[in-house]
């Protein structure tokens, strides 16, 4: 078992080692080498990681096992020991307009005055520009873009005096507003109510619809086949990465999350008797 | 009795420019959470003006602002490196650089003290009643040289906010939003500082280096207790900031003469104006402020009582063979437990004419009957839901219940009624009351 | 005294180099120089033989002892700039006193009842921050800044009015806005040796229950600490410190006796129980070398001069020190990613000749070993060119690889160490495979050994996890590079 996670990881490796700067340009994120490490304990290690375009891409691990660090690490939010990351084949930095990233809640101060359709709008703030302010037009947009998460009818309220899901849906709209080609979002199911999740779920398919790329750190392991079509298993290292049907299976989820996994399984087994998919194609249906 | 001149005039419009400058960029600073970066930069601007002072010799507008716009951005700068690089957090960090900066302001001043006309505290506390004495001559007018600067400050902060209305308000908020979007919230927030830099030392003639602060917060906080649009707080607090200056000055030489004094500092008036304000605002905001909240709980916790007698009122009624009974205030308050919550909600229910007063206590109105079997309705409706459908049956629905019944409208009632597949009794076998 | 002279000296000179007069000149003073002592004066303040200096100097080593012990744990609560807040709102209280005794006919400037009414508003300053905090949505930075703006104000506007008073004197009030050092008196001195003996004490006494109203607040109040009274007790003796220090040094400048040793001391130790000696001690050097810096030039300010006296601390503390300092943690992360790079060098040359077959004999694979190339080690992985420059020009020199100038290879001794840090990866990685759910927390690559992390018996479980020709003696390579004369070690 583990000389075939060694076999992966030099394939995994090699697969982006080997990217010319041709092929680099179209993935919408390209990692290679990836180390991060706050004082000696490595938080991520040796990560490669290419991710194809038009693609909903889940990444699940355990707690600990650097999801949020690898979305700061390359979005260049925290410092990286070593390793290469492009976006469209260019660093971050020179690509910020293509990158749409909805962090988690807890860092905002809610109590700021400011509503949420200014919320929305400010995901058009780097398109309108400097000194020019915010006419008309991108309030309409916004508030098309609210309309999206159902979220419409609260546009004056202020972001206090809005539940924890529809604060998390005025975010995601405005990461819609930004009008990205590549998104990040950091456990935007993380405690939301039932029509959040719906609204995220059709926004999802909805960008995916649009050819927009979404990495996505998500925490449920249930709802992974259903919500995506791409997962990247994490912990510490890629332990797999690539199609839901390929690479969900359960003896690559032991190798990510160890001994949690009669939930699980439990998953899996119910996931794989679903009769809206085609039978047989996961390792699921071994259980 | 008080004796108004153009003098007077002319330092409430000096104060009034040098607050209405500083209460401006202060919004942001409040909003930001940097609000003592405001005091450390006022403290730390000594060095700055004595190290003017001292290379050329003379008080001249432009080397002083030279001298806070370098100090400005030192200040900020060996904070934030000092934040980022020692690990300390970003109170101690200031505190680390305002006390050394000023330390070092301290020794240049008595260094130049002997060939500059300079006193420290003069900087501290500024000297606003004198600035009329020193006027440029504007179109005929003789105007304050203070008048002028702090006035030219204000319209050079309200064009730098106006411009960069949207950048200050994502930079604020989000800066790493700001960051992803190709804002630099850094540079921002170095241009922020500077000018707060610029501000205070435009000011500190006025109001002096220390006072500045007050101006600088007071007023922003003041706002933000009571709107949640950033342009409007920033309107108020404008405001405030005018008012507290006019305040100031005239409570500076009207307040001491009830005590029998002559007078006192404008500008130490003008910040006890501010908090003054922030003192009323804080206390009687429409929703942020104490006594609405205060309010808010007290109705809330009256109505609940006034729920409870009619619920009381509607169960007593319906055991009761005849269609009458009523029932003794005194009862209320044992079943309820509470005194006067209970006196002053029959009051309220008797205004109401949900409840009348009898010979041998109180009964329910038509009104009141209807709105006690709207609150039964809602408890059992609960009672039945929790229990039949969450299996919280074993344990005491009740509770859960008697808290809910209190939120529930009919809406909600009949939304209960489905999901509880219509039961027509509750789990204590008592009838649900129909929907009236 | 002579040990005191032995230390006093260099640091003296030390200080005395960095108040150099002649910038001072350069910047335009001209002839207003720094009134430099003679050698006579040198001495007699060093050996403390004036009583001024003698009182002066020690009332301020002790002050600055008090307030590095009592700022420690002002600090680690982070309410630092309380502090200053403080500070400033405790100027109502003194000038309020002064009117308050003056228009009853009393002498103005007794000292006890200024002290008592800084202390008064001190504490109705911090109830004030507390409840603006707690009933609005203000943040605490807006509530310290108002309640120091406006009480200041207050204290302005009082000031105003005791200084156009007919009767008393007000002169000297302004000395608890600067401080007044050089003029204290013996009294003065005995009032801050009990308050600093009674801060060492309350420092010892309540040294575990402030350290964890410190640490973890609500975790104190969960297993029935008397939360509020501890935090009463503190910032009563914060509140203490102040007040006395006003006048000694000045509002502003007692501040930074609060603040800036302890932030100093932080970068020497990971021990509170150090941090809170080390802050201690470096308020008392302040004070000493403050107080006698300005006791030997007329010019200067001795508030200002002590904190200066602080702040040169503390950035020798933030470059220098021993735990946090800058260049120790600037040096750890270069050896980080050095170690880093010098790991993946060896494992990926390893693991390229490892993919040839671990045999050359082993006719069915007929590969060839790789001539290792800058430009192939380049390819696989996102090290610079310089990197990998550096990286290999240090394997030769520890003696690890051999090179001819252009292909590169191991050398016995950098197979063994290749093969060591090969095992070592692949140790941890099966560990994060087989132990997937506690893994991550216990992988720590900076150990040399996985040995010293994980214990003995689950290491060998893990190694049985491990294909066997891992751990086996690697052939080796054919092409035998000719080490360049001189290169390798």
């Amino acid at each position: 078992m583990a000389a075939q996670a060694q076999a992966n990881r030099q394939s995994s490796s090699a697969r982006v080692h080997a990217l010319t700067e041709d092929q680099r340009r179209r993935l919408p994120l390209a990692i290679q080498d990836l180390t991060v490490a706050y004082h000696r304990k490595p938080v991520l290690w040796d990560v490669d990681l290419a991710i194809p375009e038009g693609r909903l891409i889940a990444v699940v691990g355990p707690n600990g096992a650097g999801k949020s660090t690898l979305i700061k690490a390359a979005l260049g939010l925290i410092p990286r020991a070593s390793g290469r990351v492009t976006i469209y084949g260019q660093p971050y930095e020179k690509q910020r307009r293509l990158v749409g990233y909805v962090p988690q809640r807890e860092s905002v101060d809610w109590d700021f005055p400011v509503n949420a359709l200014d919320v929305v709008a400010m995901g058009l703030y780097g398109r309108i520009g400097w000194f020019r302010p915010v006419a008309r037009a991108h309030r309409r947009r916004a508030l098309e873009e609210l309309e999206k998460v159902g979220m419409a009818p609260y546009a004056q309220r202020q972001i206090s005096q809005l539940s924890g899901g529809q604060q998390q849906r005025v975010f995601l709209a405005r990461a819609l507003a930004q009008d990205a080609d590549l998104y990040f979002m950091d456990e935007p199911f993380a405690g939301v109510d039932v029509a959040t999740e719906r609204a995220i779920i059709a926004l999802l398919k909805e960008l995916k619809a649009a050819g927009k790329t979404c990495v996505v750190v998500h925490h449920d392991l249930q709802t992974v086949p259903t919500y995506f079509d791409h997962v990247v298993l994490l912990n510490m290292r890629v332990v797999e990465a690539g199609p839901v049907d390929t690479v969900f299976t359960e003896e690559n989820l032991k190798k990510t999350y160890g001994g949690k996994l009669t939930l699980l399984s439990q998953a899996l087994f119910e996931y794989s008797k679903d009769p809206r998919l085609p039978s047989g194609t996961r390792g699921g249906g071994a259980l | 009795m008080m004796e108004w001149t153009s003098f007077d005039t002319w330092i409430v419009v000096t104060g009034m420019l040098s607050a209405m400058a500083c209460a401006l960029l202060g919004n942001y600073l409040v909003l930001r959470r940097m609000s003592m970066m405001g005091d450390a930069i006022s403290h730390a601007v000594l060095p700055g003006l004595a190290i003017a002072f001292i290379v050329t010799g003379s008080r001249g507008s432009l080397p002083m602002l030279v001298g806070a716009i370098l100090i400005g951005i030192v200040t900020a700068f060996l904070v934030q490196g000092i934040f980022r690089l020692s690990g300390l957090d970003r109170g101690a960090s200031m505190g680390v650089i305002f006390t050394t900066l000023f330390a070092l302001g301290l020794i240049l001043i008595r260094q130049a003290a002997d060939h500059v006309d300079l006193d420290p505290s003069c900087v501290l506390y500024g000297a606003i009643e004198l600035t009329p004495l020193d006027t440029y001559l504007v179109g005929g007018f003789e105007i304050p040289q203070a008048a002028v600067t702090n006035g030219a400050m204000l319209l050079f902060n309200l064009l730098f906010v106006v411009a960069f209305y949207k950048e200050l308000k994502i930079t604020s908020f989000d800066p790493a939003l700001a960051t992803t979007l190709g804002i630099n919230a850094d540079l921002l927030h170095y241009v922020l500082m500077t000018l707060v830099a610029a501000t205070t030392i435009a000011a500190f003639e006025s109001v002096g280096s220390i006072l500045v602060i007050a101006m600088l917060i007071v007023p922003g906080a003041a706002a933000h207790l009571l709107t949640d649009r950033l342009g409007v707080m920033l309107g108020l607090s404008l405001v405030f900031a005018a008012l507290a200056a006019l305040l100031g000055h005239v409570g500076a030489i009207t307040v001491p003469t009830w005590f029998g004094f002559r007078d006192t500092s404008t500008a130490g008036m003008m910040a006890v104006m501010t908090g003054v304000l922030f003192l009323l605002v804080f206390l009687f905001a429409p929703r942020y402020g104490v006594l609405s909240r205060v309010i808010q709980q007290a109705r809330l916790a009256l109505k609940i009582v006034g729920d409870d007698i009619l619920g009381l009122l509607y169960r007593f009624q319906e055991m009761a063979a005849t269609g009458t009974a009523p029932m003794h205030a005194g009862d209320f308050r044992e079943a309820l437990k509470q005194n006067w919550p209970v006196r002053m909600a029959l009051w309220r229910l008797s205004r109401r004419r949900w409840v009348r007063r009898v010979e041998n206590g109180f009964i329910l109105t038509d009104e009141g009957l209807r709105q006690g079997r709207g609150i039964i309705r809602s408890h059992r409706l609960w009672e039945s839901f929790l229990c039949g459908k969450m299996g919280y049956c074993e344990t005491d629905v009740h509770t859960p219940a008697h808290h809910l019944e209190h939120f529930t409208d009919e809406k909600m009632q009949s939304r209960l009624e489905d999901a509880a597949d219509r039961p027509g009794q509750d789990p204590h076998q008592r009838a649900i009351p129909p929907a009236s | 005294m002579s040990p005191r002279l032995l230390i006093l000296t260099p640091l003296g000179l030390l200080l005395w180099g960095a108040f150099d007069p002649s910038w001072v000149a350069a910047a335009g003073l001209g002839e207003h120089t720094l009134a430099w002592p003679s050698s006579e004066e040198l001495l007699r303040v060093l050996t403390l033989r004036d009583y001024n200096t003698r009182v002066v100097i020690v009332g301020t080593t002790l002050l600055g002892l008090a307030a590095g012990l009592v700022g420690t744990f002002l600090l680690l609560r982070k309410r630092a700039l309380l502090s200053d807040t403080l500070s400033h709102a405790s100027l109502p209280g003194i000038a309020l006193a002064f009117i308050l005794l003056t228009a009853l006919g009393a002498e103005g400037k007794n000292l006890l009842a200024l002290i008592g009414g800084a202390a008064f508003f001190c504490i109705l300053g911090t109830g004030a921050v507390i409840v603006i905090q707690r009933y609005s949505r203000l943040k605490d930075d807006a509530a310290l800044g108002i309640v120091l703006s406006v009480f200041f104000g207050l204290g302005i506007a009082l000031m105003g009015i005791a200084t156009r008073m007919g009767s008393g004197n007000a002169a000297g009030l302004s000395s608890f806005i600067y401080g007044k050092t050089a003029s204290m008196l013996f009294a003065d001195a005995v009032l801050i040796a009990v308050v600093a003996l009674l801060a060492a004490i309350c420092a010892v006494l309540f040294f575990k229950e402030f350290a964890l109203l410190c640490f973890d607040a609500d975790y104190a109040a969960s297993q029935g600490w008397p939360v509020t009274g501890l935090d009463f007790l503190m910032m009563t003796l914060v509140v203490v410190v102040t007040v006395i220090g006003l006048q000694a040094v000045g509002l502003i400048l007692v501040v930074a006796l609060l603040i800036i040793p302890p932030a100093a001391a932080r970068f020497w130790t990971y021990s509170l129980k150090h941090m809170l000696w080390i802050s201690g001690l470096f308020g008392a050097l302040s004070g000493l070398f403050g107080a006698g810096i300005s006791a030997l030039m007329a010019n200067l300010p001795a508030g200002a001069v002590i904190v200066l006296t602080a702040s040169l601390l503390f950035g020798v503390s933030l470059v220098f020190g021993s735990t946090r300092g800058l260049a120790r943690r600037g040096v750890e992360r270069l050896r980080l990613s050095r170690r880093i790079r010098h790991e993946n060098l060896l494992r990926e040359i390893y693991e390229m000749m490892e993919v040839c077959g671990l045999s050359p004999e082993d006719a069915e694979l007929d590969c060839a070993l790789p001539q290792v190339t800058m430009d192939m080690l380049l390819s696989r992985r996102s090290w610079s060119h310089g990197q990998l420059r550096r990286a290999l020009a240090r394997g030769m020199a520890a003696g690890l690889l051999a090179s001819d100038g252009r292909n590169w290879e191991l050398t016995a001794a950098g197979l063994e160490e290749a093969r060591r840090i090969v095992r070592k990866h692949r140790l941890w990685e099966t560990y994060l495979i087989e132990h997937a759910d506690v893994a991550p927390g216990h992988v720590d690559w900076g150990a040399d050994e996985i040995e010293h992390v994980l214990d003995a018996d689950l290491v060998a479980a893990l190694e049985k996890r491990l294909p066997a020709e891992v751990l086996q003696q690697m052939p080796a390579s054919p092409h035998h590079i000719e080490p360049v004369q001189g290169e390798a070690a």
